[in-house]
């Protein structure tokens, strides 16, 4: 199994669905060896065998440099825009810096390389030289596996690389796609082209969401017997809830999440302006950072309703639990959410949730409410019922609760060995 | 008697920085300020700029006698935090009080904005800053500068009518015109007040430039200073030189020899003969208005554009400005002496300045006085602490409530 990170050091949601996955196929009696660029050391290994990257030597295989190059058909030019250099210069840079790479993948040839496995600048040329240790990898292994599980488009290339070397069938696991991370005119054709290649080369293509199925077929084309959609689920064990005295007595509706485009920020600033026309008894809270902060704290002073709309900037850690804690109402108002955990860890946590109709999450639960992230009416008369009728927040906490404790990765693991046995002659 | 004359103010300012605080200490911890900043910042500049300028001060005082004059205002919020941090300073500005020689200005006790927020909050600040003078400098203002050099015929026909006969303001260019700021001018709301416009090309000369060693002009010494002076006011009666007092030492460092430039300057000045030194009282006596002037919108001595927008020219600042004099009416009905006192200091203009998107043309000067990354971080911020500070409001307007219910309650059992 192919990943990028893995807990306790993560930047994403992945590492923690890959810890989740690699546990519910233990419990199903699958082994996994997992391969990360950069591992700490200190990850839990109880139910797979970590393999870190950075600590294995590119084999004198078959391919020289430039042959695995061309293979991968990478050479990562022009990530860096140069603003005013006329053409001719503009090549020079470009070749320049191409030859800089060729260079330093030369040296890593026969060497081992040290991954940052975070998402730096670079991360394109990581992208590759991860592709070429995991065909490493992969060969020195081979006895030992008996099907390639990759996860999200930064792992694809190993995945292939693997594939190509050993001849096991390759699963790629779609956690999210490129139309989830920019709008549709916007998004990333590098990844894209990635994105393409991986599903294309695959024996079966997991998503998280039927959403993410019918991207993975409608915008990407690719064939839909070969889909199959595995729901996300969550790990709560060892999660003790917090108990976190209040400091203002208004009922808080909490945003958490990257605030950027596709997370639907602004959709929730004018539900929160709407309700804010009815009662005054309500603070909202838009917790996280992101490329749309500014643009959204602009919005709230226009609205003039900054002295009951907050900003907390970033949260980490026990604040984000903190933060779960101190709210009445959680809300999801994605555009496009190929799953989106956080509404599991608010009902959890005991808080009713809002989620748009547009996200994977809406697929698996019952007891959230669900709207469509642009209806900011539904979403204004859904978060003022649930803080005027009591008896509606009680019932939605409790049932939803239930509900997201009942969603284990063991039953997801389970779907996934099925895809497994589906491939494997 | 020299004919003309240069009339010297300095502003002594220091805003009461706001603490780190965050969403989850909304109504739990009411303490808004950064004690140990605000601690560190004003003991360097003590330290830099106060105590050396005013001892210079006072020894050029003493060698010439009445001959040599300047003028101070000193906010409120600085003087709070002088008597808490570094009370030396208080004694070396009173020992300049009781020269004679050094007049002390009026202004808004916590530098705000109040003259554009609040006429009754306004009158309140004034009031608290005179006593405050008097009752730690000795003396009582008679001339008036508003914060930052705002003003408009609004605000003069305010000022007049709480007593003040002199106000200082901006010699803006957009309200000059071809008019020459080296003159004294009259309100044109309320004539009798009359106008003390800065020279800010002069007065920049030495604020801003002075160190600047990519000026042309630079090195600045006083006979070629002086030579300027002259030929800006070859027609004209007095030249106004405004500028913050923390120019001394802070802005341009000891290094530079701001110092040993302001130490040459009188005896520059005096021994030419053309100009003498006046405080803004003598300067109005000494001169009689030229022309009344019309300003309709406020000014200050502020940015390029030498108006409001270093505070009020963003939707974040206007927001945060409408929701903090929102909440004066109720504040008088509650009349806490802690809650009046956390309104003064959110009141302060530097916490809007902090929130000013100006980055291109003065970005650097805001940048220089900014604690915060970002504009947006300090309006979270200072949203975070309005926020409590409102729910303290509200709960002291319920308990009052509360109180006078039973009160009633009383009385009425009482008649029965």
């Amino acid at each position: 199994m192919f990943g990028w990170e893995f807990p306790p050091h993560i930047a994403g949601g992945l590492g923690t669905a890959c810890e989740g996955i690699v546990k519910g196929l233990a419990a199903n009696d699958v082994q996994t060896l997992f391969v990360m660029p950069s591992a700490s050391g200190d990850e839990d290994q109880s139910a797979a065998t970590i393999i870190n990257a950075s600590d294995v030597a590119v084999d004198t295989v078959s391919q020289t440099v430039e042959e695995y190059l061309d293979k991968v058909k990478f050479i990562h030019i022009g990530t860096n825009m140069i603003p005013y250099a006329d053409p001719e210069e503009f090549s020079r840079l470009v070749e320049e810096d191409r030859v800089r790479q060729v260079k330093d993948f030369s040296i890593s040839y026969g060497q081992k390389y040290k991954f940052s496995g975070k998402y730096g600048a670079n991360l394109m040329e990581e992208v590759a030289r991860y592709a070429m240790v995991g065909g490493t990898i992969a060969l020195q292994h081979k006895d030992e596996f008996d099907v390639i599980h990759a996860h999200d488009w930064l792992t694809y290339y190993a995945g292939i690389a693997a594939k190509e070397l050993t001849g096991k069938p390759l699963v790629i696991h779609v956690h999210a796609t490129s139309f989830d991370r920019g709008s549709v005119d916007h998004i990333d054709t590098r990844v894209f082209e990635i994105e393409k290649r991986g599903m294309l080369m695959a024996d079966r293509v997991i998503t998280v969401s039927d959403l993410t199925r019918s991207i993975v077929i409608g915008k990407y084309g690719i064939d839909p017997e070969k889909v199959v959609t595995v729901h996300n689920a969550v790990d709560f064990s060892g999660r003790e809830n917090l108990q976190v005295e209040r400091g203002v007595k208004e009922k808080t509706v909490t945003f958490l999440g990257r605030i950027t485009y596709q997370k639907g920020p602004e959709y929730f600033i004018e539900a929160a302006a709407k309700v804010l026309k009815r009662t005054r008894n309500v603070r909202f809270v838009m917790a996280g950072s992101g490329d749309m902060m500014n643009r959204c704290i602009r919005h709230v002073a226009r609205l003039g309703i900054s002295d009951r709309f907050h900003f907390t900037g970033f949260l980490r850690g026990v604040d984000v639990q903190k933060m779960f804690a101190l709210s009445d109402v959680y809300i999801m108002p994605s555009i496009s959410e190929p799953f989106g955990i956080s509404p599991l860890e608010a009902m959890r946590t005991g808080v009713p949730s809002i989620i748009s109709k547009q996200s994977g999450a809406a697929e698996v639960l019952q007891y959230a409410f669900k709207v469509d992230f642009w209806d900011v009416d539904a979403m204004a008369d859904d978060i003022y019922a649930l803080l005027h009728y009591p008896a509606l927040a009680r019932f939605s906490a409790s049932m939803g609760y239930d509900e997201v404790n009942a969603l284990k990765w063991n039953g997801a693991a389970a779907k996934m060995k099925k895809v497994y046995e589906s491939v494997v002659k | 008697m020299a004919s003309k004359s240069i009339c010297l103010y300095f502003q002594v300012h220091q805003p009461t920085r706001l603490r780190l605080y965050r969403f989850f200490d909304i109504g739990k911890d009411s303490h808004y300020y950064d004690d140990f900043a605000n601690r560190t910042i004003l003991r360097r500049i003590a330290q830099k700029c106060y105590l050396p300028m005013n001892a210079l001060l006072l020894d050029l005082i003493g060698r010439y006698g009445d001959k040599f004059k300047v003028a101070f205002s000193i906010s409120g919020s600085a003087l709070d935090q002088f008597q808490r941090f570094a009370p030396d300073v208080i004694d070396s500005f009173r020992a300049l009080a009781d020269t004679g020689c050094v007049e002390f200005l009026a202004e808004t006790y916590y530098h705000s904005l109040a003259s554009l927020g609040s006429e009754t909050e306004f009158a309140h600040q004034v009031a608290k800053h005179k006593a405050a003078v008097e009752s730690l400098l000795g003396v009582t203002p008679k001339v008036f500068r508003n914060t930052e050099l705002i003003y408009s015929d609004a605000i003069g026909a305010q000022v007049a009518e709480m007593g003040f006969k002199t106000m200082l303001t901006e010699g803006a260019r957009h309200i000059m015109g071809w008019k020459s700021p080296n003159f004294v001018y009259s309100c044109a709301a309320q004539p009798k007040l009359r106008l003390l416009l800065r020279n800010y090309s002069l007065s920049d000369d030495i604020a801003f430039r002075f160190s600047n060693k990519s000026w042309e002009m630079w090195p600045l010494t006083a006979e070629k200073y002086l030579a300027w002076v002259k030929e800006s006011a070859k027609q004209d009666d007095i030249v106004n030189l405004f500028m913050d007092y923390e120019t001394f030492g802070e802005h341009q460092k000891a290094s530079s020899g701001i110092f040993d430039f302001m130490r040459a300057l009188p005896e520059a000045v005096l021994s030419d003969g053309t100009f003498d030194f006046v405080t803004p009282s003598q300067a109005t006596r000494k001169y009689k208005p030229v022309a009344s002037l019309d300003v309709p919108d406020a000014i200050s001595w502020a940015d390029e554009e030498r108006d409001v927008s270093a505070w009020l020219g963003n939707e974040l600042q206007q927001e945060a400005f409408n929701k903090v004099y929102a909440m004066t009416e109720k504040l008088s009905i509650v009349g806490s002496p802690e809650l009046w006192e956390d309104f003064g200091h959110l009141q302060e203009s530097d916490h809007f300045y902090y929130m000013c998107t100006k980055f291109f043309s003065d970005g650097e000067v805001h940048k220089y006085f900014n604690p915060y990354d970002t504009p947006y971080e300090a309006f979270i911020n200072y949203m975070n602490v309005l926020s409590d500070f409102q729910i303290r409001l509200d709960e002291a307007r319920a308990a009052l409530d509360v109180r006078e219910a039973a009160v009633g309650e009383l009385r009425g059992k009482k008649k029965k």
